[in-house]
């Protein structure tokens, strides 16, 4: 790696980088709105109602999901109440990969005042790749209390499932290389932060950069 | 650097003779000298000294053997720490033709069977004088005087006691002693401790105890006693020698002493003169020493004192330990540095280098006085004609890195470790023999001369 | 963060970043299954060589409940009383397989040793050193001061600091761990600290301390602190000369039934009382005051186990990327 990037120059590896930053984009916020249309829909279809019902987000960029999938059954279904239905699972501490990855505060868990026996509980991410993170998720959820049933809602499937989890609800299904990135970003969560954010999207960033960054993790 | 003319050369006899060429005599004028039956036989600009081996001193500073006035070879008793031999060879090798050899050894050098152990020790090792200090009270206890006339009178000749490690606090005591040694021309060299004051201290007390939490060790523990000791010099007409002089404030009772004309010689050690208790914040028992490590502000006043000569001599202080005593927590570790091999090198940067200081002076500091405060014959004496041959020859243009593994001390236990220090001795005559060439052991010398007082 | 020596190396984000952390751990100290397995498959020695059952268990306790494997080693009655040095004990230590050592000693320096040397690859987490520091119990207490300060405030603790906040420290400061942590800790995050004792139980140098010293103690609290810090005095002290008596030693700087009265006013109306335990009752603080409700000694024993996760969590969690 350190060979090519020596033949290549400094100047001809900036420019890549530079692009590589944009990604290619393949969900625009209207996409990601639609999706999340649709999804609200099959949940309330799959579960003949909107009874009993919770959504939990996982950070960061699930809640904000959520809370968007909460407010559109609320739509969709005048006897929900969007934030009585919606919380925040914290997965942090669950993690089977703390050791690999730089140290990370936890955030908050936050249940909808209703609790989680017994309930239906919609688990919400922004993208489904190894599965590791939902395996973490349902550890989590078990030291909470016992829902009746635990379904999995995702903004997009994109491959390589380490273990035997699948999504109930899928917003969009991205084929990609392991070597590829998928980035997603929202505006509560990325708009605050980042100065040059414009609006909602999830693009897939396959330069050769990424695939060095991936590689010396 | 050296040739030798015969295969044998450099270990020969005293009797060999050396021809010492272009060697800069107390960093001044460029002399040549002829060494020749354990004396200086000629100085000055020699054509040629037939059989003689050269020793090429184009460069070097000669000074006159160095002479500490204070350190401890640990033998009889903590062989494990130092032997009078690896200690006088780290001696040589830093530069000095004799050592006075602290009391507190185990059993303690209390009385003229001990005395005469450590000084024929020093005999048979062949490297430097080893001129034992005698012990001022038994077993260094505080509470009886030991045998000092016994000692003083042995072949030893002993003529400096000391508790060191441990003070004399008993006023009385301290009294009785600065009179009784006037009866033997000796000297009382006090560590200047109050021990109440310093119960369990750990560091010097100040700015940086206060964030450690180790227990403080004020210089007013240092001060008051000295204050009282050269009052008491004065009142009974003593000789009084302060070890390790550690704080400004003591620099100023020593000025106010001497001003007074009170008989009272000072040393400093060199790790007094450059390191601070600053160091004490990485806990690293390397650093932990007694008197302890004090602030820049006393580091100044010391140095300056060495160059005015309120303090007379440095006296290194060199305590070795086993690393075990080292490689532990900071309250469990033992106090002390090793000293013998960096003392020159450390004196020449804080003192020469920073224009405090000339060779001059170094040599007044580190041999002509400490060897007039121990009463060593034929040390300390001028680069002359006639003079025995004790002589150091130092590469004050050198830079090397203290590592205290590839030193000829057992002690591991250097402050300076890592550190690039100047100067480096290149060549020691013992008496006429060279005891190190080319910055390396030679041999000791084959027959010891004896050793009398003056 | 690979180790947790003083908290004089802790920045106002590392110190904030900590509590937030405790913040969240303490959110599962009130849930049903009171355990998360984090630190699965991790080892926790508790390298205690000084007697401290209270700080032991409740490292023991955040351990446990981050599913580590926990280790007590009481250095009494062990080989280190047989002369073991430090050095050996580490080593063992090291080659049973200690991810961190949680380590209380009565030299200062201690754990500093253990984290600067080649002994041991460990986190290193001070748990009381000598009269050095007590890194953990600052952080329980600037913890439980938050907590307060946001309850009265009613605004969020997490991400807050201690800005504004004025903590008086009243007691024998020259033997503490707890009042150093304190003063670094407590300042770093924004509060100003009085400290209050006789002249005797000062240290030298105390005047460079980032802190206002006071010898009278109702000088210190006419400033109507928002809390009030007794420390521990031991009786002994009387016996070096610290202070006369113990008698007079309550009545100058002990937080009587008379001075508590004093609560009583509109100014003390939110003022707390922390004490890092064992208390001394009768000397430094009357049992009026131990057991009113301004006291927050039982919150910071169950905030210790919260914050002592966070800090386990921090520096065992980040240890591979570390090493």
């Amino acid at each position: 790696m350190a060979t090519a990037a020596a033949d290549n120059g400094a100047s001809r590896t900036a420019a890549p980088a530079q692009n590589a930053l944009s990604g290619r984009v393949v969900l625009s916020a209207a996409d990601i709105d639609r999706a999340l249309t649709r999804i609200a829909h099959e949940i309330l279809e799959a579960n003949k109602g909107p009874q009993d019902l919770v959504l939990l987000g996982i950070p960061r960029r699930g809640f904000p999901l959520a809370v968007r999938l909460a407010r559109k059954l609320a739509a969709a279904d005048p006897s929900i109440a969007a934030e009585q239905i919606v919380g925040q699972l914290d997965i942090t501490m669950f993690r089977d990969d703390l050791s690999r990855q730089p140290t990370r505060p936890p955030s908050p868990t936050r249940l909808p005042a209703q609790g989680i026996d017994d309930k239906v509980v919609v688990l919400v991410d922004d993208v489904l790749y190894s599965g590791r993170t939902i395996r973490a998720a349902l550890d989590a959820l078990v030291d909470l209390g016992r829902p009746r049933i635990v379904r999995l809602a995702v903004l997009v499937d994109r491959g390589h499932r380490e273990l035997p989890i699948r999504a109930d609800h899928v917003g969009k299904n991205l084929p990609t290389s392991a070597a590829e990135k998928v980035r997603v970003r929202l505006a509560e969560t990325d708009g605050p932060a980042d100065a040059s954010f414009l609006e909602d999207h999830v693009a897939i960033e396959s330069p050769a950069g990424a695939e060095t960054e991936e590689r010396t993790r | 650097m050296t040739t030798p003319t015969n295969a044998s050369g450099a270990s020969a006899s005293s009797s060999a003779r050396y021809l010492l060429r272009g060697a800069s005599l107390l960093g001044r004028e460029r002399v040549d000298l002829l060494v020749e039956d354990g004396r200086i036989a000629q100085v000055g600009s020699i054509a040629g000294a037939p059989g003689a081996t050269v020793v090429d001193a184009e460069g070097l500073v000669a000074l006159p053997g160095l002479v500490d006035v204070h350190t401890h070879l640990r033998e009889p008793g903590r062989e494990d720490a130092e032997t009078v031999e690896t200690g006088s060879r780290a001696a040589a090798l830093g530069g000095y033709t004799a050592v006075h050899a602290m009391a507190n050894s185990s059993p303690v050098a209390d009385t003229a069977g001990v005395v005469e152990q450590v000084h024929s020790l020093g005999r048979r090792a062949g490297w430097v004088d080893v001129r034992p200090v005698g012990a001022v009270t038994v077993g260094l206890a505080g509470e009886q005087l030991a045998e000092i006339g016994a000692m003083a009178s042995s072949a030893a000749q002993v003529r400096m006691f000391s508790d060191d490690g441990m003070c004399v606090h008993d006023p009385v005591l301290m009294r009785r002693a600065l009179e009784y040694v006037k009866a033997f021309d000796g000297v009382v060299a006090q560590h200047a401790q109050e021990p109440r004051l310093t119960a369990g201290a750990q560091m010097n007390e100040g700015v940086v105890s206060a964030v450690l939490g180790l227990p403080g060790w004020p210089a007013v523990a240092e001060e008051s006693i000295i204050a009282r000791d050269v009052l008491l010099a004065q009142h009974v007409g003593s000789r009084l020698h302060v070890c390790h002089v550690s704080t400004a404030g003591s620099v100023e009772i020593i000025r106010w002493a001497k001003s007074r004309g009170i008989s009272v010689t000072a040393e400093v050690t060199p790790h007094h003169l450059w390191l601070t208790d600053e160091l004490v914040r990485s806990y690293d028992p390397v650093y932990k020493v007694n008197p302890p490590l004090r602030t820049q502000e006393d580091v100044e006043a010391l140095r300056e004192a060495l160059a005015d000569g309120t303090i007379d001599v440095v006296g290194t202080d060199h305590a070795p330990h086993p690393s075990e005593h080292k490689e532990c927590e900071w309250a469990q570790a033992a106090m002390g540095m090793t000293g013998l091999e960096t003392a020159l090198s450390v004196v020449q940067h804080t003192m020469v280098e920073s224009g405090l200081m000339d060779w001059a002076r170094v040599a007044e500091a580190m041999s002509v006085v400490p060897s007039k405060i121990g009463r060593v014959a034929d040390q300390g004496r001028p680069l002359a004609e006639g003079e025995a041959a004790n002589i150091t020859l130092v590469d004050p243009s050198a830079r090397w890195t203290v590592d205290p593994s590839r030193q000829a001390t057992k002690g591991r236990n250097s402050p300076f470790v890592g550190r690039e220090l100047p100067g480096r001795v290149v060549a020691t005559f013992f008496r006429g023999h060279p005891t190190v060439l080319d910055g390396a052991l030679n041999a000791p010398h084959p027959q010891a001369a004896p050793v009398v007082a003056q | 963060m690979k180790h947790l020596l003083s908290t004089r190396d802790l920045t106002p984000g590392d110190a904030i970043g900590i509590l937030d952390t405790a913040e969240e751990m303490a959110a599962v100290n009130d849930r049903e299954v009171r355990k998360l397995p984090a630190l699965r498959g991790r080892t926790v020695v508790n390298l205690f060589f000084e007697d401290s059952t209270r700080t032991r268990i409740s490292f023991e306790a955040a351990a446990k409940r981050l599913s580590a494997d926990v280790i007590n080693f009481a250095a009494k009655g062990s080989s280190v009383s047989k002369g073991e040095s430090l050095k050996d004990t580490a080593q063992t230590l090291e080659a049973i397989g200690a991810d961190a050592v949680v380590i209380r000693h009565s030299a200062a320096g201690a754990p500093h040793r253990l984290a600067v040397t080649d002994w041991i690859q460990a986190a290193v987490v001070n748990a009381g050193d000598g009269t050095h520091e007590h890194p953990t119990q600052a952080l329980l207490d600037a913890f439980t001061l938050r907590r307060h300060l946001a309850r009265v405030a009613g605004t969020p603790s997490a991400g807050a600091d201690l800005a504004g906040a004025h903590v008086v420290i009243v007691g024998d400061i020259l033997h503490s761990r707890v009042a150093r942590s304190n003063v670094w800790l407590l300042t770093t995050l924004g509060a100003r600290v009085t400290l209050v004792a006789p002249p005797t139980l000062l240290p030298i140098g105390v005047e460079h301390w980032p802190c206002a010293v006071s010898y009278d103690l109702d000088a210190a609290l006419d400033q109507a602190p928002d809390a009030v810090m007794m420390l521990r005095v031991q009786a002994e002290r009387m016996n070096a000369s610290y202070f006369p008596s113990t008698a007079e030693y309550s009545r100058l700087w002990g937080l009587g039934d008379e001075r508590f009265d004093r609560f009583d006013t509109p100014a003390f109306k939110d003022t707390v009382i922390l004490h890092p335990g064992p208390m001394v009752r009768g000397l430094e603080i009357s049992s009026t005051a131990a057991d009113s409700d301004r006291s927050q000694v039982l919150r910071q024993v169950a905030n210790g186990v919260s914050v002592r996760m966070a800090v386990l969590y921090l520096l065992m969690s980040a240890k591979e990327s570390a090493r």
